[in-house]
């Protein structure tokens, strides 16, 4: 009975605009953003807190690098590799970063794919994204193991403040976990699909909801962000 | 004619969404336990948070009997004395008013009030359920840890809540309470993405942001800060636990510990000061907001009027909660930041007096030639008006920083938040439980017991805090085991000081007859029926009562008109649902319809 009170979907929407087309959809009912799904608008706001997180974390460690009376070790110094002689500053650090930009690069792919509902190249480029994940996170390994054979440690180092072992520490190795939780999706989600869950709408095993190709997506936002976050901590910690 | 809620006026209908695929439990276990239902969700949360609650509360007793009678209770020595302080604060903040708030009320009212068959992530909701209460066992066992729970004040600060002279400093104490924090955010982060995406994405038909009740808006607009607050306290937390299990420094400069000097340098206490008051100041507002939605309800719908103001009343609660960002170093006014904060933050301080002030006078003008019913939810929710405004105008004094200074640390600050953020959000509480018990159980609470305990609760309150005030204007210090002899202190306090525990004894007993009630009129309360206050907002018009799982039987609830037509001239009854077609609404022109 109260359909026809309601207007005609889509009605005004064609002919509103920008500004305007945004004050119309938070004026709808139901949805406040148009075509958003539940999973989606999820991860948008949780990634917004977890930006909030990072932003904590950043601020804080720039803080103690301000406020500290001994000075900070230089970072090119002690990033540095040291191949056949000649030490090459920042270079393990550039292949991270390499290696982290180009999975964002295979896990568009991916999204890709998935709408296209093709199920092999989807699962691949998600393993794909995910071994490139795993060897940040293995390089990562092993730049702290090397910092922490030249004697860093969270409560003191070689060079000069100790805020400096700390901040690295704690902010990397938050980091490295969003990364390694990613990895772990990454890889649960990839199994769905080679399954072919997202194609059966296969229920699933906690939610009982029905699968579906968006989890691909949603995956994805969640690893553009861990990686843009990066970019942010490389530039802040590393560069400065 | 008037059910054109939509298109004249500009609004668009969103396309057509298919209804919902409800999980259905199988057994006893995963229908009341492992329940993925918000309803049963919201009442395991309030269970739990009630019981801390009850914990905090005798922990008051217990720092109320020193105040009152120092020296005669002799298992109370300073060190237990500050271990009470620091539980009963944190306690009552986090895991009893947010918890609350955000987890009971938010999961009960959301779906049902904006037309939802359940939260967006059901078995997300249970797993928030789970990991709060994880965080309270783990609060909890830092009674019975070694060295017992931290004495800290609820505040944390560093160096000193990590060094050994504090209780709990150097040993369990501490450690599990950042970790029970942490939990916690973990838990709320996963209940907050629920309430925020349901409000904005999972609205019945019809159900337009600027329709829903200023209740959704209240723990809508909370649960948002929540998100961007508890990241801050996460952050100091993480920091914290680090200094003290790690040997890091982030917090603590060359200090020296029980006259040794420790082997750290370099770290700022301001800095955790910053990320905590980050969080804290929101959280006062975390706290506020929900209750000034579910206020502004329950006056409209036993004043019988509609909400005076409602858009000004829905930016109010935005511009307070985005204010509340901006604000929060006006808790460190002592702390020996830079001068200049202190005046940036005064000033934005006290703007969140504009808004805050538009609620008070929307609710006052709401109540304006209303047909008052003083039942007892209304009783509550008066109470809270000139409760918060009492707290409100205190915070005028410590906004300013000159004010400020000869005040802090003063029973006068104790005095000023527990009116402001203790006593205004509980009386909310209650009144809110009163309000909608029937809805939950079918059954009216008892009447007699409810208004001998608001009149002792209301009264009490006012024969606990106001005194304080004037013992924090004479210098009485707060956060002290024993104030002793000082030259300063005239005879007259310690007498006030007795008055007051004798009053929190009261009030603190009193709140069995709640509680009893609560019990009680489970079995023994008047059968309610759908809809005992003649509400209109939609979670009084379920097909039955109690809701159950998926809540709308077949056909979801489709809305016509905002959430306050009260007293509508020339309507059959004095309300009109919001899901009922057809007649003329008083609401104010543009998009309620």
């Amino acid at each position: 009975m109260a359909e026809h009170a309601l207007t005609q979907p889509g009605e005004a929407s064609s002919e509103t605009s920008g500004l305007r087309s945004i004050a119309s959809d938070f004026a709808s009912d139901r949805q406040a953003f148009r075509h958003v799904s539940w999973g989606k608008a999820m991860m948008w706001v949780f990634l917004l807190s977890d930006t909030f997180v990072f932003s904590c974390f950043l601020i804080a460690y720039m803080t103690a690098r301000m406020s500290t009376t001994v000075p900070w070790p230089n970072s090119s110094e002690v990033f540095a590799l040291t191949i056949g002689g000649t030490s090459f500053p920042l270079l393990l650090i550039a292949i991270m970063t390499f290696v982290l930009i180009s999975s964002s690069g295979t896990m568009a792919m991916a999204v890709n794919f998935g709408y296209r509902r093709d199920r092999r190249k989807t699962a691949a480029l998600m393993l794909m994204t995910a071994l490139l994940g795993a060897t940040f996170v293995g390089m990562q390994a092993f730049e702290w193991t090397k910092l922490i054979h030249e004697g860093v440690r969270p409560w003191a180092n070689p060079w000069g403040a100790a805020q400096f072992g700390s901040s690295f520490f704690m902010i990397t190795g938050f980091h490295g976990t969003h990364v390694s939780f990613g990895v772990l999706f990454l890889l649960i989600i990839a199994r769905k699909v080679w399954r072919g869950d997202f194609d059966r709408e296969r229920r699933g095993f906690f939610t009982s909801r029905r699968g579906s190709y968006e989890s691909v997506e949603i995956m994805g936002l969640y690893w553009h962000f861990v990686d843009l976050v990066w970019v942010f901590i490389f530039a802040f910690f590393y560069l400065w | 004619m008037v059910d054109v809620p939509l298109g004249s006026t500009g609004a668009v209908a969103s396309h057509p969404i298919d209804d919902v695929e409800l999980y259905h439990p199988h057994s006893w276990i995963t229908k009341y336990v492992f329940s993925q239902d918000a309803k049963v969700i919201a009442i395991q949360y309030s269970l739990v948070a009630f019981s801390v609650g009850l914990i905090a509360l005798v922990l008051s007793w217990l720092m109320r009997l020193q105040l009152g009678f120092p020296g005669v209770f002799s298992f109370i020595d300073a060190n237990a004395y500050y271990q009470f302080i620091t539980m009963h604060g944190m306690m009552m903040v986090v895991y009893v008013l947010t918890a609350l708030f955000l987890g009971g009320f938010g999961n009960y009212l959301i779906p049902l009030m904006v037309g939802a068959r359940d939260m967006v992530f059901p078995y997300v909701n249970m797993l928030s359920f789970w990991v709060y209460l994880l965080a309270v066992l783990v609060l909890v066992s830092s009674f019975f840890a070694p060295g017992g729970p931290s004495g800290a004040g609820w505040t944390l600060y560093p160096p000193q809540a990590i060094l050994s002279g504090t209780p709990g400093g150097q040993d369990w104490g501490i450690v599990l309470m950042l970790v029970s924090l942490m939990i916690f955010i973990i838990g709320f982060t996963m209940g907050g993405l629920n309430y925020v995406v349901t409000v904005l994405q999972a609205r019945a038909r019809g159900m337009t942001l600027m329709r829903m009740p200023l209740t959704v808006w209240g723990i809508f607009t909370a649960s948002f800060m929540a998100l961007l607050a508890f990241p801050a306290l996460f952050v100091g937390s993480v920091m914290l636990l680090f200094d003290r299990v790690f040997g890091t420094s982030f917090f603590v400069p060359s200090i020296v510990e029980m006259g040794q000097p420790l082997e750290r340098s370099g770290g700022s206490p301001l800095l955790f000061q910053h990320l905590f008051w980050f969080f804290g100041h929101p959280e006062v507002y975390i706290v506020a907001l929900p209750a000034f939605g579910i206020v502004s309800d329950l006056i409209s719908t036993h004043a019988r009027r509609n909400i005076f103001g409602y858009r000004m009343m829905v930016w109010a609660l935005l511009a307070i909660g985005a204010l509340s960002f901006v604000v929060w170093a006006h808790h460190m006014y002592v702390s020996g930041m830079n001068p200049y904060f202190g005046f940036f933050f005064a000033t934005t301080t006290l703007i969140i007096a504009v808004p805050t002030a538009i609620k008070v006078y929307n609710w006052i003008l709401t109540l304006w030639r209303g047909d008052i019913h003083l039942t007892v939810p209304m009783l509550f929710a008066l109470a809270f008006i000139v409760t918060f405004v009492n707290g409100g105008l205190t915070g005028l004094f410590l906004g300013n920083v000159v004010v400020d200074v000869p005040l802090s640390d003063t029973m006068f600050v104790v005095a000023h938040f527990h009116m402001v953020m203790g006593v205004a959000p509980i009386l909310v509480i209650f009144g809110a439980i009163y309000h909608w018990y029937p809805k939950i159980t079918g059954r009216m609470m008892n009447d007699i017991l409810g208004k001998l305990h608001f009149w002792v609760t209301f009264l009490g309150a006012y024969a606990i805090f106001f005194p304080m005030h004037y013992l924090g204007l004479m210098g009485i210090p707060r956060r002290y085991h024993d104030i002793g002899d000082m030259a300063f202190v005239p005879a007259s306090a310690h007498t006030l000081n007795a008055f007051i525990t004798v009053a929190a004894l009261i009030v603190g007993a009193v709140q069995l007859t709640f509680v009893f009630n609560l019990f009680w009129s489970l079995r023994y309360g008047k059968p309610a029926g759908g809809n005992p206050w003649r509400a209109t907002t939609l979670e009084w018009q379920t097909p039955e009562t109690p809701p159950p799982h998926g809540n709308w039987g077949k056909e979801l609830p489709v809305v016509y008109r905002w959430a306050y037509d009260y007293s509508v001239p020339g309507a059959d009854q004095d309300f009109l649902p919001q899901n009922q077609p057809g007649f003329t609404s008083t609401a104010p022109g543009g998009l309620h319809g």
